[in-house]
């Protein structure tokens, strides 16, 4: 196993607040690694700063053995490093495969016009978009444009792609079918962190977990250790001892 | 036949231009040769600011300052310093593309209508910089010989000489605006138009490609200047950087329809055939600006696409013909 991704100490501030402070782990390639914390913990704000969107204030970001703290975002997306949006970025007034070609052309391989329509077909039917290939990207619903992030993001052939909340307002089948896609993602080799507040899905899928509240990282293993873990319960419910019970009881 | 329908948009865009470049030479009047440079002028200023502003999203309100750079340096080189016209107009459109990658450098950093302003001011401020400058001759500004134009076979056989060139400058302009927008340089510029944020992600290296185009949309704005003040033999500050000018090209390519190809030269072709009608009308001939501001509002309000962009919405069958 190789390491793909770490996040040594990394602390994030906006003035006086403090985003993210002192995140650490370490990401094997393979490996899905699912973000939780509540609203507002700092997980969207953690994927900023591991694609470039914004230095962190403290703490080095290192990918493939290099130092990215300071790198660009598109200098991140040359090195193999994709995302989806949590609020999704459609290039509105382009067609679907051209935004999927924007993916393949700029990113990890820079592909030409030709080779990058291509490629482009094979990942909308991947992704099962095929249809709508000709079509305005502004004229996609929800769950399609959520569709489309990933194939932009896929289309650019990354080693380790980001998923920002891609089940967030799905319905119970496309949340099942999109599941199903990260999984075979994972198939191809592609490593992945995905943040997410479906906890059935998150669960399912990941490898291990990481916690965060208040920008700190409060608990990491694997999903069963996580769903055990009184801190964890304590962030998402207030009282531990509360939520015990009322775990329990649900079980009961 | 595939061939045909893939460039049909170009074609279409070709023809129109080959109509207004040989329509002169069947009436053999040089009232027209004069209508149709002042159109084909239109179409290659409004199709290189169609780059900047219609494929990368930002729009460039001053975009006159380039014309104006370009009529400055290459008359100088040929009044004062007795270059040729080539000569010169290789220089003026190096040096409008030079200036814009500085001021590109600068300024691309904006968004909006910061980015806006910015550019008028800037070509405000050269505007009052040349007005000042003695050795392009201040506020009164220079004038060519008239024997100068012996070198091209007397003047006539000049204005003849400047037509045919401008009509080669239009096919240019044209082919690299079509060049471009089929282009993987295009496509991430069309990126950077939709979301440059979302663009960047995907690794679309944005600071440098808005550099690239908005030195693209400068260079042939650099070398109709040399050419049309050539033609003019005089130059002065308040002719070679009109704002109203930079605004009437905006309303151009808006009318046609930003980002497409053919838009901005149906749009040039349209307002400059509308405004000679207007400027030769007793009634509107002092007011053909404020029909400019008030087609701005129609187009903006109605047609923000513009008419390909209309039509292309209109009849999506059209969008791959239409580029």
């Amino acid at each position: 196993m190789t390491i793909l991704l770490e996040v040594q100490g990394v602390t994030k501030h906006f003035g006086g607040l403090q985003a993210l402070s002192k995140v650490n782990f370490e990401l094997q390639k393979g490996e899905i690694l699912g973000l939780i914390g509540p609203n507002g913990a700092g997980k969207t704000t953690l994927f900023n700063v591991i694609n470039g969107v914004y230095p962190a204030t403290e703490g080095r970001v290192i990918f493939q053995g290099k130092d990215v703290t300071n790198a660009k975002t598109y200098q991140m997306a040359h090195m193999g490093l994709a995302r989806t949006h949590q609020i999704v970025k459609p290039l509105n007034e382009l067609s679907v495969r051209e935004n999927v070609n924007v993916g393949a052309c700029f990113g990890r391989h820079r592909y030409g016009l030709g080779k990058a329509n291509q490629i482009s077909d094979e990942t909308l039917a991947f992704i099962g978009l095929a249809n709508r290939a000709d079509q305005l990207a502004g004229s996609l619903n929800v769950a399609q444009k959520k569709r489309l992030e990933m194939a932009r993001a896929l289309a650019s052939q990354p080693y380790l792609i980001l998923l920002d909340e891609v089940l967030a307002g799905l319905n119970q089948s496309e949340i099942a079918e999109m599941v199903e896609m990260v999984c075979k993602i994972r198939k191809q080799g592609i490593t992945i962190i995905m943040i997410e507040h479906v906890m059935e899905a998150v669960m399912n899928v990941s490898d291990r977990m990481i916690v965060l509240d208040f920008g700190k990282q409060i608990a990491e293993g694997t999903p069963q250790e996580i769903k055990n873990n009184p801190a964890v319960i304590e962030a998402y419910l207030g009282d531990p001892e509360l939520a015990k019970k009322l775990m329990r009881k649900a079980a009961e | 036949m595939k061939l045909l329908n893939n460039h049909l948009g170009l074609l279409i865009a070709l023809s129109v231009i080959t109509l207004l470049a040989v329509w002169p030479l069947v009436t053999q009047k040089p009232a027209d040769r004069e209508v149709a440079f002042t159109i084909l002028r239109a179409v290659a200023l409004a199709s290189s600011l169609n780059i900047i502003l219609g494929y990368t999203g930002y729009v460039s309100f001053g975009h006159i300052v380039y014309f104006g750079i370009g009529g400055y340096v290459g008359f100088y080189l040929i009044s004062q310093q007795g270059y040729s016209l080539y000569t010169a107009m290789l220089a003026g459109g190096f040096s409008a593309g030079l200036i814009a990658f500085l001021i590109g450098k600068a300024i691309l950093r904006l968004r909006g209508a910061y980015f806006a302003l910015a550019t008028i001011g800037i070509n405000q401020a050269i505007l009052a910089f040349v007005a000042n400058f003695d050795l392009f001759g201040g506020p009164i500004g220079m004038n060519i010989n008239f024997q100068l134009y012996q070198d091209y076979g007397g003047a006539p056989k000049a204005l003849q000489l400047a037509f045919y060139i401008m009509v080669g400058i239009t096919f240019v302009t044209v082919l690299v605006s079509y060049a471009v927008r089929t282009s993987k340089f295009g496509l991430g510029l069309l990126a950077i138009r939709e979301d440059e944020d979302a663009a960047e992600v995907m690794g679309v290296v944005a600071p440098n490609a808005k550099t690239w185009a908005y030195v693209l949309s400068a260079i042939f704005p650099g070398i109709i200047g040399t050419l049309f003040f050539f033609k003019n033999a005089n130059i002065q500050p308040h002719d070679a950087f009109p704002l109203h000018t930079s605004i009437e090209l905006l309303v151009m390519v808006m009318l046609g329809g930003y980002g497409t190809v053919l838009g901005p030269i149906l749009g040039a072709a349209g307002y400059q055939r509308m405004r000679g009608l207007l400027l030769t009308s007793p009634f509107f001939k002092d007011i053909q600006l404020s029909v400019a501001g008030i087609l701005l509002l129609v187009i903006i309000l109605f047609i923000p696409a513009g008419i390909v962009g209309w039509i292309r919405n209109r009849f999506p069958k059209t969008r791959r013909v239409l580029q």
